[in-house]
């Protein structure tokens, strides 16, 4: 169904308490600090200064991590649309809310326990009226992300889309979000998002 | 751009493990809501739609072994066997297969006899797939309360486009300690059965339901059929719990929708509403309905039949939307009393038959999603 004439504009990576904008380490920590203490650093490290995002869990700070390198240097349209998916759904933090079950409950955390979350927060954050979709799917699945990147610019329901997989299941995390546009050099093909999401899984 | 048809459909809940046995309870203004037993509540329980298990295993007998599948598994493989039954000579490697649920099986997190990786959303599409056969992978939407039409809504875009040609859509999600003790957690649990968009209402209901149907580009034999004729999604970029106090996402939803549609408010016969009986969106909901010019449309919400299904809800209630448009008849707003918010709506306050052609259906969610469907009877 491919035919329109995109392009992934630009591209994030955090993996191993790396961070990747496009093909540049941009922020690194020591491997051996816990996912608290990375999501921290490279907080300040970015200068993001937005003191909501200590009240997040994990999967929304690694989604406004992730969106505040990727959006750097671009503009980006209200219209925006979200399209991000994973395997692990919200699962860390509905562990969380599981265990307190049996006594107190908190609000702030039960509210984290849906994957979309961190659509509506990256959307706040970035004032984005835009599309949303989150898909579960058991692996990054290039196609189904090509295809409904397209799908949605096609019909003109968006000017762009970003797209990608952010999972984080026990403590382990994987963010990789592109920015799909008419802007850019890389083609969006199957091929191509399934090449640079594994050039830094190599 | 190609039509999409909504073709045969199946509804499993506690009105019924059928849409027809759904429809005639609805008809008869019957709620599933019942008091169930709690000590989390100081009302010491709490009203939900809830399946009778053994009712589920006994139906699910005839096309499986209940041992092997959960409760949630029984539900959707039901709600799809019974499309598939109407679709003999369906073509699984041109059907694809969509799901939408907020929590899947997450009610395996404690004790179970089910392996650990059966709660995972992905397996609860695998189990699915693997029943019936399909050979397209299954693509599952988690996306809050809105999951079901935005189901619907992808389902169509992939077909529109030429990804397959079919789909069926299957929602279902359960009435688990993991979401009684969030949504009492906030607060948000009525003490008597839900009322919305009543002065008196008191917080939502929960339910659980299976829904399932196929959707098509091929015009289908009856001529009385109906299709989805423009759809849209929106972020409030609001609050990630709390509905945004001008409607903002959900009246761009119904703006793109009916622009998408060609067509304008004053012809939408019908509003289903999402209506989920807390104060706030019920609020939000009319402020966006009058933005939008849809005031004076009827409306109602299904709630209090059925509680709030979470990922099922907005499929299970489009399925009812469909067929209040073939059947030329608007159900009751069930529980209403008074109106409740600050602007005027049109509320359905009892059965009435009238001639139906288009009609509006709405749902928003936690993290500021919201959605709206177009519906047009051929």
């Amino acid at each position: 169904m491919s035919k329109g004439n995109y392009k992934i504009t630009d591209f994030v990576h955090i993996k191993d308490h790396r961070i990747f904008h496009g093909k540049e380490q941009v922020f690194k920590t020591e491997k051996s600090l816990g996912l608290d203490q990375f999501l921290k650093a490279s907080y300040k490290n970015l200068e993001i200064a937005y003191p909501k995002f200590h009240k997040m869990d994990g999967l929304c700070k690694l989604g406004i991590i992730a969106s505040e390198v990727l959006f750097k240097d671009h503009f980006i349209s209200p219209d925006t649309a979200l399209v991000f998916s994973n395997s692990a759904s919200s699962l860390e933090t509905d562990k969380k809310h599981q265990q307190a079950m049996g006594g107190m409950v908190s609000p702030a955390v039960f509210v984290y326990t849906l994957p979309n979350i961190v659509l509506g927060e990256i959307s706040i954050k970035h004032k984005l009226l835009g599309e949303n979709v989150f898909f579960v799917e058991n692996r990054f699945n290039p196609e189904l992300l090509r295809d409904y990147a397209e799908v949605l610019l096609e019909a003109k329901k968006t000017p762009a889309v970003v797209c990608g997989w952010i999972d984080l299941k026990n403590a382990e995390y994987d963010v990789f979000l592109c920015l799909i546009s008419k802007e850019g050099e890389i083609p969006l093909s199957k091929e191509n998002l399934k090449q640079l999401y594994l050039f830094e899984n190599e | 751009m190609k039509k999409i048809y909504l073709l045969e459909d199946a509804i499993i809940s506690p009105l019924g493990f059928s849409t027809e046995e759904n429809i005639a309870a609805v008809k008869n203004e019957r709620s599933g809501l019942k008091f169930h037993k709690n000590n989390r509540f100081p009302s010491e329980g709490f009203y939900a739609g809830i399946i009778e298990n053994e009712l589920l295993t006994e139906a699910f007998l005839k096309i499986g072994e209940p041992k092997k599948f959960t409760k949630l598994e029984q539900m959707m493989l039901l709600a799809v066997s019974q499309v598939l039954d109407k679709n003999p000579d369906i073509n699984f490697s041109k059907t694809a297969l969509i799901i939408s649920t907020t929590k899947g099986n997450i009610d395996l997190l404690t004790k179970s006899s089910f392996p650990e990786n059966r709660v995972y959303l992905s397996e609860l599409g695998n189990v699915i797939k693997d029943f019936f056969g399909f050979q397209l992978e299954p693509i599952v939407i988690s996306n809050a309360c809105i999951s079901g039409g935005l189901a619907l809504a992808v389902a169509k875009r992939f077909i529109a486009a030429g990804k397959f040609d079919q789909a069926i859509v299957v929602g279902g999600d359960l009435v688990s300690e993991f979401v009684l003790s969030g949504f009492h957690s906030f607060q948000a649990m009525s003490t008597e059965p839900c009322r919305p968009f009543s002065k008196n209402r008191k917080g939502i209901s929960l339910g659980e339901a299976a829904a399932a149907i196929l959707l098509s580009s091929k015009k289908p034999k009856d001529p009385n059929s109906i299709s989805l004729i423009g759809e849209a999604s929106a972020n409030d970029a609001n609050h990630i719990s709390g509905p945004s106090r001008t409607g903002e996402g959900l009246y761009k939803s119904i703006q793109n929708a009916l622009r998408e549609a060609r067509i304008s408010a004053n012809e939408i016969d019908y509003l289903s509403a999402h209506g989920t009986a807390t104060a706030y969106n019920d609020e939000m909901e009319a402020v966006a309905f009058n933005r939008s010019g849809l005031e004076n449309v009827p409306m109602n919400s299904f709630k209090a039949y059925y509680g709030h299904t979470l990922g099922a809800s907005a499929l299970l209630e489009s399925i009812l939307t469909k067929h209040s448009l073939l059947n030329n008849e608007l159900y009751t707003s069930l529980n209403f009393d008074e109106i409740g918010v600050s602007k005027p709506l049109n509320v359905i306050g009892g059965f009435e038959n009238k001639k139906l052609r288009f009609a509006v259906k709405t749902a928003s969610g936690f993290g500021g999603c919201n959605l709206a469907l177009v519906l047009k009877k051929e």
